[in-house]
């Protein structure tokens, strides 16, 4: 049998095992809501507007850089698994590789968009 | 003796005898018997999750100069249970305007990030999920999900500061996996694949003895993708309460909270199984399946008990410290690290396993103390431009 199908038992198990346990409280627990009591939690302050707003955009940039790393560095596993049998000019072009990644790096550094402004 | 080397297969082997005997067909037969080994592996862990709590909490207090729980039961044993069965019985709340679908969906997918990791831990030679042939980047995919709930969580609260918790902690989370996938790279190219089980298998030297600054900057990295302390900002509960989860309540909070400390065990084990040997020790494994568990087991608690020790000792580190910490520190230390173990690697193929390791030893202890030099250099430059700037007010 294929491997992914036993992948695919542990994510619904996993997904069971939580359900159960949720489901479990909502039977046991006390269901009494009330207005004061869904009120948003702010440390006994009333809440000002909704919380769905514009936030700082820096976490959005820090998002995008990640995403150029993460996808080309998945590129470099092959390239690991491989690499004892490609020999020393595989590993040159590996290297190659990581360079041009890294000034992607710089180029993010130089520009300010590391900073937290 | 067969019980004693490959207990899954003789069980699994009965039970296929049993089932087929009730007229079942084969192929449901085996698929009903994988799910119970699912089960059961999961739930056993499910059961550790709750001896996890006790554990948390008798360390912590150790380090803090306590107690800890010791009323209910003997040392406190049972106190988790008491602690379950609160929360079975407390309100289940839900935020107004919350987005309902998103706010009831993130806790469920919060554990299950957790226990499909589960999926490719081997737990001894002949006991393991699922032998992946790309268990590296599985890993880093099921931690994607872990983001994923986390983010859910915080957006669907409707609440501000569950809201920044989770910003905070994605932008941790994503940004510390690039140092760990390049880590990740060294433990492939020394295995030659990707698959826990093969890289425990190559280990018959440690790969912490090859690649100690690669073991290092790999805890580091877990430790910030579990967002524990010193990388907590995204829950710091002296300003933003609890972070991400803080609206939820009952069960819910208890899926967060076990999902976590879960993490951490799960992130100790991982550590061993890269860099420590996994299930082997000194051939222990070879006797017996049992042994090479409980080899792992203890090596993953070690891993957990290190990732506590560094929680309760170490102050939390403020976020753009945080992030400029990973982007112009590890992540570039974490690639040279990788093209130098690749070039050594290709240099040294043919010379003896003495040479090869102590290379790799000491390169990287180089590589480690020039990085640190860089570093102080710089603080040091840092620190005399605000002492100057100190001097012009001053003065």
């Amino acid at each position: 049998m294929s491997q992914w199908f036993y992948i695919g038992l542990f994510f619904l198990v996993g997904l069971i095992i939580p359900f159960g346990a949720i489901g479990f409280a909502w039977i046991l627990g006390p269901k009494k809501p009330n207005p004061i009591k869904q009120t948003t939690y702010e440390c006994g302050i009333e809440t000002v507007g909704d919380a769905w707003v514009q936030f700082k955009a820096q976490y959005y940039i820090f998002a995008l850089v990640f995403l150029i790393f993460d996808v080309e560095t998945v590129f470099l596993f092959p390239w690991a698994v491989k690499l004892s049998q490609l020999g020393l000019f595989a590993v040159i072009e590996g290297i190659v590789f990581i360079l041009i990644l890294i000034v992607g790096l710089v180029y993010t550094w130089r520009k300010g968009m590391l900073e937290w402004a | 003796m067969e019980f004693l080397k490959d207990p899954l297969k003789v069980v699994a082997d009965w039970l296929l005898g049993i089932f087929t005997s009730w007229g079942i067909p084969e192929i449901f037969a085996q698929v009903l018997i994988g799910f119970l080994g699912v089960l059961i592996l999961l739930s056993v862990l499910m059961l550790l999750d709750i001896f996890l709590v006790w554990v948390e909490r008798k360390v912590v207090s150790r380090f803090q100069d306590r107690i800890g729980p010791n009323r209910v039961g003997p040392f406190g044993l049972v106190q988790p249970l008491a602690d379950i069965i609160k929360l079975l019985i407390k309100e289940d709340t839900t935020p107004e305007g919350a987005d309902r679908i998103v706010y009831n969906i993130a806790p469920l997918l919060s554990m299950m990030s957790v226990l499909i990791l589960w999926a490719i831990v081997p737990l001894a030679p002949t006991m393991l999920g699922v032998d992946l042939n790309v268990g590296a980047l599985y890993l880093i995919a099921a931690g994607a999900i872990s983001t994923l709930s986390i983010i859910m969580a915080g957006w669907a609260s409707n609440n501000k500061y569950a809201l920044i918790g989770a910003f905070r902690q994605v932008a941790v989370m994503v940004s510390f996996e690039i140092p760990m996938l390049t880590v990740l790279l060294i433990p492939t190219i020394f295995a030659r694949s990707m698959g826990m089980s093969a890289i425990t298998q190559n280990q018959d030297v440690w790969y912490v003895f090859l690649t100690p600054l690669g073991a290092l900057i790999f805890l580091i990295a877990a430790i910030a993708e579990l967002g524990r302390a010193p990388f907590d900002m995204g829950e710091a509960e002296s300003e933003l309460v609890s972070g991400y989860n803080i609206e939820y309540s009952g069960m819910k909070f208890g899926m967060f909270y076990a999902g976590e400390l879960l993490h951490a065990f799960t992130f100790g084990g991982f550590w061993a199984i890269l860099f420590f040997g996994g299930y082997r020790f000194f051939g222990l494994e070879q006797v017996s399946a049992f042994l090479a568990v409980a080899v792992i087991v203890f090596k993953g608690m070690v891993g957990y008990w290190v990732i506590m020790w560094i929680k309760y000792t170490v102050l939390r580190i403020r976020i753009d410290h945080m992030l400029a910490f990973n982007w112009k520190f590890l992540t570039p230390l974490s690639f040279v690290l990788l093209m130098v173990t690749a070039l050594l690697n290709a240099i040294l193929a043919g010379t003896s396993s003495w040479v090869y390791i102590s290379v790799m030893f000491l390169s990287n202890i180089l590589i480690g103390w020039i990085s640190l030099e860089v570093a102080r250099a710089h603080s040091r430059r840092e620190r005399e431009k605000v002492e100057g700037m100190k001097k012009v007010v001053t003065t």
